[in-house]
């Protein structure tokens, strides 16, 4: 066990490096597949000194379903702002939002902030040197307080959960 | 079917590139004409994707890789140029 | 049939596209600008992809390489609207509705 965790600091992400090098090739055969197995092992660990703290995926079922909730969200949505966009002389009701965070962790942050830009009618800004708050810009901002509320149960609960923090 | 397909994406596309351009020249600020660039090469890649499909070869799909990670560096590298007034630090 | 399906996917992508670009020049500030291309348009290049692989899987070989430009793009384009708005905050760029201040600690 030992000596696997030392060859494979990161699984996940020598995972991902051999899935994308396949891809990237088009090919399942041996010799990329073999070409792709050294790169996935040599790269985690040429790079680790690179890497901060880094956070686990506690429960990856759930990772999954909020990926897939995400996706969905992201084509119901972006009908909503097309009709916005489309319709003649609707009136915007455009508005900065000051979202409350409950988390500290920067790649839970990160996580949450892509999740928020990629949902149509919401982008993320900035966030506050602390940590403690997400300036969000709405496209059409009916109820603050409800956008809010949205978010948080939304995706930043299932984000909290997912990495455990 | 297919073909026709094809073409009418490809002219819809092609207005959405002209439009890309209409902002990219009436701005009025500098951040309007940035995205617009950011907006231009995604459609670049749409139009290069569905020529890769009417030509039927996926040649064009590495012209593609390579836009989207150019043109994603090329609006980063202006957005911390603005941010900061210079791009490397 | 297959063809049917891709006419769909292709014409839903670029449909998606235009849309975005539509919003680029409808959309009466730069914040609210920023809503259409980053999203539509990146949605509309994932239906075009789609298309695209349906496509070239059809002709003998499976052809998955597109979902590395799609990954990409869904990746990348949160990272350039954040930047882009963040230097347009900088900048003090022109908004319908008041801008918040420069420090965030204090909303």
């Amino acid at each position: 066990m030992k000596i696997v965790k030392r060859l494979l600091p990161h699984p996940i992400f020598s995972l991902v490096l051999l899935v994308v090098w396949l891809l990237l090739n088009n090919t399942l055969s041996a010799g990329h597949i073999l070409l792709g197995s050294v790169i996935a092992l040599v790269l985690p660990w040429a790079t680790a000194g690179f890497w901060a703290d880094q956070l686990h995926l506690h429960k990856p079922g759930l990772a999954l379903s909020f990926l897939l909730l995400v996706l969905w969200d992201i084509t119901v949505a972006n009908i909503q702002v097309a009709k916005l966009i489309l319709s003649p002389h609707r009136k915007l009701r455009p508005a900065f939002v000051h979202y409350p965070l409950d988390m500290d962790n920067d790649f839970a942050i990160t996580v949450l902030a892509a999740t928020i830009s990629l949902t149509p009618g919401t982008v993320s800004i900035d966030v506050s040197s602390d940590h403690r708050t997400l300036l969000v810009h709405g496209l059409d901002v009916d109820d603050e307080a409800a956008l809010i509320a949205e978010i948080k149960s939304r995706y930043e609960a299932p984000i909290k959960e997912i990495f455990g923090c | 079917m297919l073909a026709t397909a094809i073409l009418i994406a490809m002219a819809m596309i092609v207005l959405a590139l002209v439009l890309n351009i209409w902002r990219v020249v009436i701005g009025p600020d500098v951040t309007d004409r940035i995205l617009a660039l950011d907006t231009l090469y995604i459609n670049s890649i749409a139009l290069l994707l569905l020529l890769g499909i009417h030509m039927s070869s996926s040649a064009y799909f590495e012209a593609a890789l390579l836009i989207a990670m150019i043109g994603f560096i090329g609006t980063i590298a202006l957005c911390k140029y603005l941010l900061r007034g210079d791009i490397i630090e | 049939m297959l063809d049917i399906i891709i006419s769909i996917f292709l014409i839903l992508g670029a449909g998606f596209a235009l849309i975005g670009s539509i919003g680029l020049i409808r959309l009466p500030d730069f914040y609210t600008r920023l809503h259409g291309p980053t999203k539509a348009t990146t949605l509309g290049l994932g239906a075009l992809l789609i298309a695209s692989m349906i496509y070239f899987s059809s002709r003998g070989e499976v052809s998955l390489h597109e979902l590395l430009v799609t990954l990409f793009l869904f990746m990348t384009a949160p990272v350039s609207a954040h930047l882009l708005s963040k230097a347009a905050l900088h900048l003090r760029v022109r908004s319908e509705v008041d801008l918040p201040g420069d420090d965030l600690n204090k909303p």
